[in-house]
């Protein structure tokens, strides 16, 4: 028997999970102050803001793919900026791949860490101020950790969802090996061209791993501050 | 009295259907797109029968109608999926034609961009060029076809991009995200004008004639309507739209 996997699809597999850890930590970085600001403002804004945070849950990729094409290229107005800035077009770019996949994920990532940041409420905050903790102590010695299952569930939901992305990434990749092709891409590929085989082998994987991840999750009974189960 | 006229509406459109018109589920490789849609028009008015096409690469439709896809005519944009078709028994035997034969061109959005376009290959100075994806698409086959001709595969292989379907590739250039793409000559050309952008049309030398058949599916086989489309395709007026949009025949 030959090795069911060939070097391409040990690539697609590769750049998927650089796609997607990377695509996490950028949704940390952005997602736990916008979480925060969620979780505590009464700006008018903080609708329009949440649902547009959870647009991805509802929008069909296609159309999140069509507009990012659209704004990333060179007549758009993320493509006007980033040539004005001397970085090209990001279409076909691993770049763009990470913006798409932020956009994409976005609600995985800041629903779970706004639900565990509204459950801590105000008291152990108000608690830790009258002991003298200034906000930002307050935030990274208080909040933080008490939100830690929340972090953990939205970092494992983040991932799990970048690994499975697809028509986003179709539609602005352009299918180039190492940069754009990731897994679910690849196994699109195989079935196009009927390779039923390699399909198999990189679906099953697919399909192990994104069980196991839940699995873990559900066992640490974090799964409960998914979105849409909000509590 | 609603109830009435509702059922009077429900015997004409049923009358109609059964006596007039029948529906022909066509697959139809995505070069073909725009010509399509002007010949199921002309062929509607004509015959009263109604065209329902779906649009993809031909490697896509091939595996749809191995899955048993419920298309019942096939135009693939390449001679050998429908002879595949055929050879496995999913066609009926002795109906394929060519009904057009495609031409490659290498086209930009960019009016100014193309003026010689082999020079512009050569030159490299350019960030994107899309192509179809060459495993599925006849049209992406031919791509990779003229870069071998011209010597260029390994220069330009870290500048490709792979739209699934020579669709998808035209929306790459058409959004300005690749600069120049080859496309069908079909989707960027009207009564011998380019229509938009610039456009160079690869000399037929450089790679394997574009011969697209079409095939009588074994689910039309007992469908008029099909057996209609199929005549309908091989006469004056759809030829008169095929070679208006730059096909030979």
């Amino acid at each position: 028997m030959t090795l069911p996997l060939d070097s391409a699809d040990l690539a697609a597999i590769w750049l998927t999970l650089k796609l997607a850890s990377l695509t996490t930590v950028v949704l940390l970085l952005i997602g736990t102050p916008l979480a925060w600001w969620l979780a505590h403002t009464r700006s008018r804004l903080k609708g329009p803001i949440s649902a547009l945070v959870a647009l991805p849950l509802v929008l069909p990729p296609t159309v999140l793919g069509f507009y990012l094409l659209v704004a990333l290229g060179p007549n758009g107005p993320i493509g006007a900026l980033t040539e004005q800035l001397g970085l090209g077009t990001l279409a076909f770019s691993f770049s763009g791949l990470v913006i798409g996949s932020v956009c994409y994920s976005m609600p995985f990532v800041v629903q779970p860490i706004q639900n565990a940041f509204e459950a801590i409420g105000k008291r152990p905050l108000e608690v830790a101020a009258t002991l003298g903790a200034s906000p930002l102590d307050r935030f990274f010695t208080v909040a933080l950790p008490l939100a830690r299952p929340g972090i953990i569930t939205a970092s494992v939901l983040g991932f799990a969802h970048t690994l499975g992305e697809f028509g986003v990434v179709l539609m602005i990749g352009g299918n180039i090996p190492e940069r754009t092709r990731v897994v679910s891409v690849q196994i699109f590929n195989h079935v196009e061209a009927m390779d039923y085989a390699s399909a198999h082998w990189l679906a099953g994987g697919v399909l192990v791993c994104s069980f196991l991840i839940l699995l873990l999750l559900n066992r640490r009974g974090h799964l409960r501050v998914m979105p849409g189960a909000r509590t | 009295m609603r109830l009435t006229l509702l059922t009077a509406a429900l015997c004409c459109i049923s009358l109609s259907q059964s006596a007039l018109a029948d529906d022909v589920q066509v697959a139809v490789a995505a070069n073909f797109t725009a010509p399509m849609q002007d010949i199921a028009q002309a062929f509607e008015q004509d015959t009263g029968h109604r065209v329902i096409a779906s649009f993809g690469s031909t490697g896509q439709l091939y595996a749809q109608i191995s899955h048993g896809a419920p298309f019942e005519v096939f135009l693939a944009a390449d001679d050998t999926t429908p002879a595949r078709a055929e050879n496995e028994g999913l066609a009926v035997a002795g109906s394929r034609f060519t009904y057009a034969t495609g031409a490659l061109a290498l086209w930009s959005a960019d009016a100014s961009l193309i003026s010689d376009g082999e020079q512009l290959l050569r030159s490299g100075d350019f960030q994107h060029l899309a192509i179809a994806n060459p495993k599925t698409a006849p049209y992406g086959l031919a791509a990779t076809q003229v870069m071998q001709a011209l010597n260029l595969t390994d220069a330009l292989n870290p500048k490709l991009v792979e739209g699934q379907s020579i669709g998808q590739t035209y929306q790459f250039v058409a959004s300005g995200n690749a600069q120049l793409g080859f496309v069908a000559l079909s989707q960027v050309s009207r009564n011998g004008e380019i229509t938009s952008g610039s456009a160079w049309q690869v000399p037929t030398t450089l790679y394997e004639p574009i011969h697209q058949d079409a095939v009588l599916l074994n689910t039309g086989a007992d469908n008029a309507a099909a057996a209609a489309l199929l005549e309908y395709l091989q006469g004056e007026r759809a030829a008169a739209v095929i070679s208006s949009y730059g096909y030979g025949h």
